[in-house]
């Protein structure tokens, strides 16, 4: 029908008729505005993922027995003139009268002022150009003396850089693991719904034999079979297998759904009855109408992929250190003795949650925005 | 109806081989045998163990056949309730779980019970009173219960009962009962521990249920039949209960075949940190010091419980789905 | 209404309104409708899909959905004793209104595959529809709803009685329909596009059951439609409505031999006759159904209608004018404008 017979279609739905299914997506995303949030948070964590080298101020690895549990310092904005002028008290060594440990505490009396872009340890920013510039740092001795944002673990060395780094590691590790999950499960999945019969009924089966068991045991039999003597990275791609071995079935699932669902769409019985090739159906027709289901069960699966890793990491059969990551990191807090002395240790908890809140938020929010006529 | 029987028979069946089979490849992979693990572990303490003493060993537990030999001599074995000894503990594997397995089954069982008694009327609640205050409250809970992994739940539980009210939450029993013979004291005594764990360990699993309640009942509403049922005059708390309430528990009700999986899984972790006496903690250790029997038992057990449990769930589903029971399905 | 009818109305709607408010904006599905039912009769409310017919039916028992109310008008039933009471004044899950729901109004619903539960056997709903408005025991309950069933012409009713709405067929299941529109005995009967999601000879079948109930039962019927073919052959009179607004009304042999609104005039050119010539378009309204959040100014139709007249009918709402005895319509052809 012409518009010229429809005077009373108002602005909106002419965009809304000829608008593309990209952009009726987006509109809809839009509307979600816990889904537009959290899109913005997740965003801002691969931020730091990339620039964790950049935003860490401690070499990783440097520990000092006597820097043990330093509980968090925060930093003093203005001089007691009221200028604006960042700084950190200095840490003092300090015997206990009673105990005679030595412990670190403030000293007021010297002020170290913390500068933007300052030097510390060298490293090689986005891995290929070596600098030793960091976004905090401070001036006259190095950061990782008196610079504490949030407390050392007890090694002494400082969890903020370290979480920052753990940052990389647990998200890195998410995303490689949905991209496995997701060959398995599109290959599986696209194979099960297109082909159908007998195929669909064993890969249907294997699935469902999969679900049906306790998955967290098997994984754990799985990662205990890691040898202690493999390298960090060794380590870090068996883990990751072992991770999205148990995500593939979900994922294999919501494809062949959607290529169930489809295949009985009057548009593609359309297409095929207009004489379009079967690749330019599955591609042209297909595809981007399930493209955006896909990316919203992505968005779903990674959090489980980050839970796993982290419950791993903390059982102490994923990473190990020297490895970081946020489950590594939480190992350290794992006994109450520990988090009595140094309840810091838990604040690896916040980004675990944070990102995986916000996951779920903008899953929730893009299965919603991907069926834009629903 | 007795077809649908039958191919969930033969499916468990399957499954229950292929855990076995499972099972017995996980414990197989790390190079290196019990053996190996041993005799470092006893270097490490200063008594060395020549090579004709690991040899010995070796062929006291069989190590040294073939992998298949060694699984069809175990499930032989299984299949009598032989899970044979404990490398470590140089016990009986059987005895060395003990109570411990049916802790777990307690503890999952009971978490199951509690999701559901609470994931089914905050379901209905949220979909009847959609945005309303409780509705957005459950609904933060339930991000909060989907968002926070069980293990950091449980840590976090154990760290505000130390910081704040002085009292270790871990275990199932009390110093006292621990070690004692089972009493009713000691069955008091673990009620009094139980009602923590559970509820950590079903947060997230009430998370799910009620967001599947929640969206199946508010598709549900919408039908025609509840028009109908209404314009027949009944008053509206029972057109709700009776009708769609009752067709929106069946996606409800099949979820349980991957609850239970679920729970037990989250048990295990849950046990490892708030220390509860179920194969939990067992499972880790005999999986760090590769203790094949015992972890392949421990996984086995677990797995076979799970299945029979969601074999049970599915002739309760097909109970009160009367379309199955019609063959329709 | 100018001139006293002779029949007392069952039920007489005045100036119903019944509004949704959406975030986007408020629809007023219905806009001020009015008719009368009288009893025995079969009233014909007919219009395309979205002109407010079912909303009033909705209306009249108060079984709106969220985020619709009534906003206005009244509805007022003729009970059983005579006394007259204004539904729209009672409360929504109220016991009078409930004990009205199906004891005094029958309702049946336009989607038989989905209009019974299929969790519960047709028996059991049958029999709670019974009792909730006669408190008779289960067992003559049941024969109860054995009697209706066969009543209806459901073949080996006391088999059917305990089978899942999903083992009967669309015609079956909406003959259950009105077995349970039926359960309390109820004088007046709502059927809400009974025969849309029926094959022709089922269509066909229900009609005629309808029409024998009627008969037998002495029935007041509402049908909605938007077939005008089952408005013939079913109706004694006619609403036309046009986005919740009622454009013209009377008896149906006026209604089809004389009929004055332009609207009511489309629609009959638009019925198939199968006395066309071969190859002869089959004639439409023009235009289509403007968006609810974007009525119109003025006349609802003007932008459709063959007959606008420009300056007036996009400026002013037509009053409704009494052509006739018994025939109204609601065009500035006929009338002037309201204030």
């Amino acid at each position: 029908m012409s518009d010229a017979t429809l005077p009373f279609v108002t602005e909106a739905e002419n965009r809304v008729a000829v608008a593309t299914q990209r952009q009726l997506i987006w509109w809809r995303f839009r509307r979600h505005k816990l889904a537009m949030v959290s899109g913005v948070i997740v965003v801002l964590f691969y931020l730091v993922a990339i620039f964790a080298d950049f935003l860490a101020y401690a070499a990783p690895f440097e520990t000092q027995a006597s820097r043990s549990y330093i509980p968090p310092q925060g930093i003093h904005f203005f001089t007691p003139d009221g200028s604006l002028e960042p700084y950190v008290y200095a840490m003092k060594g300090k015997r206990d009268p009673k105990t005679f440990k030595l412990a670190y505490v403030p000293d007021p009396s010297t002020i170290r002022p913390v500068r933007l872009f300052a030097h510390g340890y060298a490293y090689n920013f986005l891995g290929l150009i070596p600098t030793d510039r960091h976004l905090l740092g401070v001036d006259g001795g190095k950061p990782e003396e008196v610079l504490f944002l949030l407390g050392t673990d007890q090694l002494g060395r400082d969890l903020f850089s370290r979480l920052v780094l753990a940052t990389r590691t647990s998200l890195t590790i998410g995303l490689v693991g949905v991209s496995l999950s997701l060959m398995l499960g599109v290959l599986l999945g696209g194979i099960s719904g297109l082909y159908g019969g007998w195929v669909d009924t064993v890969i249907q089966r294997v699935i469902e034999i999969l679900r049906s068991v306790p998955t967290i045991p098997l994984w754990m039999g799985l990662a205990a079979a890691v040898p202690a003597s493999w390298p960090p990275q060794k380590v870090y791609f068996a883990i990751t297998i072992i991770i999205s071995l148990i995500g593939w079935t979900e994922l294999a699932r919501v494809v062949r759904g959607r290529f169930l669902a489809l295949r009985e769409e009057d548009f593609i019985t359309a297409a095929e009855l207009c004489g379009a090739s079967r690749l330019r159906i599955i591609f042209r027709h297909m595809v981007p109408s399930f493209l955006s289901h896909i990316i919203a069960a992505i968005s779903l699966a990674l959090p489980a992929m980050i839970i796993s890793e982290t419950t791993l990491s903390f059982l102490g059969l994923g990473l190990r250190p020297p490895a970081i990551s946020w489950g590594v990191l939480l190992q350290d807090a794992q006994n109450l003795q520990t988090l009595g002395l140094a309840p810091w240790l838990l604040v690896a908890a916040v980004p675990v949650i944070v990102v995986i809140l916000a996951f779920n938020f903008l899953g929730d929010g893009l299965r919603d925005a991907a069926d834009p006529y629903g | 109806m007795l077809s649908y029987l039958l191919r969930r028979l033969g499916l468990a069946a399957i499954t229950i081989w292929a855990i076995t089979l499972v099972t017995f490849v996980i414990i197989q992979l790390p190079p290196g045998d019990f053996v190996d693990a041993y005799v470092a572990q006893a270097s490490a303490m200063g008594t060395a163990i020549s090579a004709e003493e690991a040899h010995a060993l070796r062929l006291l537990y069989g190590l040294d056949q073939p992998l298949w030999v060694q699984y069809v001599k175990w499930l032989g074995l299984v299949a009598h309730g032989e899970f044979g000894q404990s490398f470590e503990y140089g016990r009986p594997v059987s005895e060395v779980i003990g109570d411990r397995i049916w802790l777990t089954v307690a503890l999952s069982l009971g978490s199951i019970l509690v999701t559901w008694g609470l994931a089914l009327p905050i379901g209905i609640y949220s979909a009847v009173r959609q945005y309303s205050f409780g509705d957005y409250l459950f609904t933060f809970i339930g991000f909060v219960g989907l968002a926070v992994p069980s293990f950091l739940l449980a840590l976090i539980i154990m760290y505000v009962g130390f910081r704040y009210f002085g009292m270790n939450v871990g275990g199932l029993f009390s110093s006292e009962q621990a070690l004692a013979p089972w009493s009713w004291a000691k069955l008091w005594d673990l009620m009094g521990h139980l009602p923590l764990p559970i509820l950590v360990l079903s947060l997230p699993g009430i998370a799910q249920l009620v967001r599947i309640m929640r969206a199946n009942l508010l598709d549900e509403l919408r039908k025609p039949y509840v028009v109908t049922a209404r314009a027949r005059g009944l008053a509206e708390r029972r057109v709700i209960l009776k009708y769609p309430v009752r067709a929106a528990l069946n996606p409800f009700a099949s979820t349980i075949g991957y609850l239970l999986p679920f729970t037990v899984s989250g048990s295990i972790i849950v046990s490892v940190v708030l220390s509860l006496p179920t194969v939990g903690p067992l499972l880790l250790r005999s999986l760090i010091s590769q203790d094949m029997l015992l972890g392949s038992t421990i996984i086995l057990l677990l797995g076979i419980l799970t299945v029979i449990g969601t074999l049970l769930s599915d002739f309760l589903l097909m109970w009160i789905d009367p379309r199955i029971r019609h063959g329709q399905h | 209404m100018a001139e006293p009818l002779k029949v007392e109305p069952i039920l007489s709607v005045r100036d119903l309104r019944t509004h949704f408010f959406a975030s986007e904006g408020v629809v007023r599905a219905v806009d001020g409708t009015s008719f009368d039912l009288e009893p025995g009769r079969t009233l014909g409310i007919v219009g395309e899909s979205g002109c407010g017919k079912s909303v009033t039916a909705r209306s009249i028992l108060r079984i709106v959905d969220q985020p619709g109310r009534i906003v206005g008008g009244e509805i007022l039933l003729r009970q059983a004793g005579g006394q007259v009471v204004d539904l729209v004044t009672l409360p929504v899950d109220g016991k009078a209104m409930r004990s009205i729901r199906g004891g005094e109004i029958g309702l049946v619903f336009q989607e038989p595959m989905s209009s019974l539960s299929a969790y519960h056997t047709i028996g059991n709903q049958l029999i709670e529809a019974i009792r909730l408005h006669s408190g008779l025991s289960k067992q003559a309950a049941r024969a109860r709803a054995i009697e209706l069933l066969a009543l209806v012409g459901i073949p080996r009713p006391d088999q059917r009685v305990d089978s899942y709405s999903f083992e009967l067929s669309g015609g079956l299941r909406q003959r259950v329909m009105v077995a349970l529109a039926l359960a309390a005995e109820p004088r007046i009967l709502i059927a809400d596009e009974p025969t849309t999601a029926l094959d022709v000879t089922t269509q066909a079948q229900i009609l005629e059951l309808l029409r024998r109930l009627q008969q037998e039962r002495g029935l007041a019927v509402i049908l909605i439609t938007h077939d005008m073919g089952v408005i013939a052959e079913m109706a004694d009179d006619v609403v036309v409505m046009y986005l919740g607004h009622e454009v013209e009304k009377g008896p149906v042999d006026t209604i089809f031999h004389a009929p004055s609104h332009p609207y009511t005039r489309a629609l009959l050119r638009s019925i198939p006759n199968v006395l066309a010539k071969p190859r002869e378009r089959l004639a439409t309204i023009a235009g289509s159904i403007p968006h609810p959040y974007a009525r119109p100014p003025g006349c609802p139709f003007h932008p459709r209608c063959p007959e606008a007249m420009p300056g007036v009918c996009d400026k002013g709402f037509p009053e409704e004018t009494q052509i006739a005895d018994r025939h109204a319509v609601a065009c500035f052809l006929y009338g002037r404008e309201t204030a």
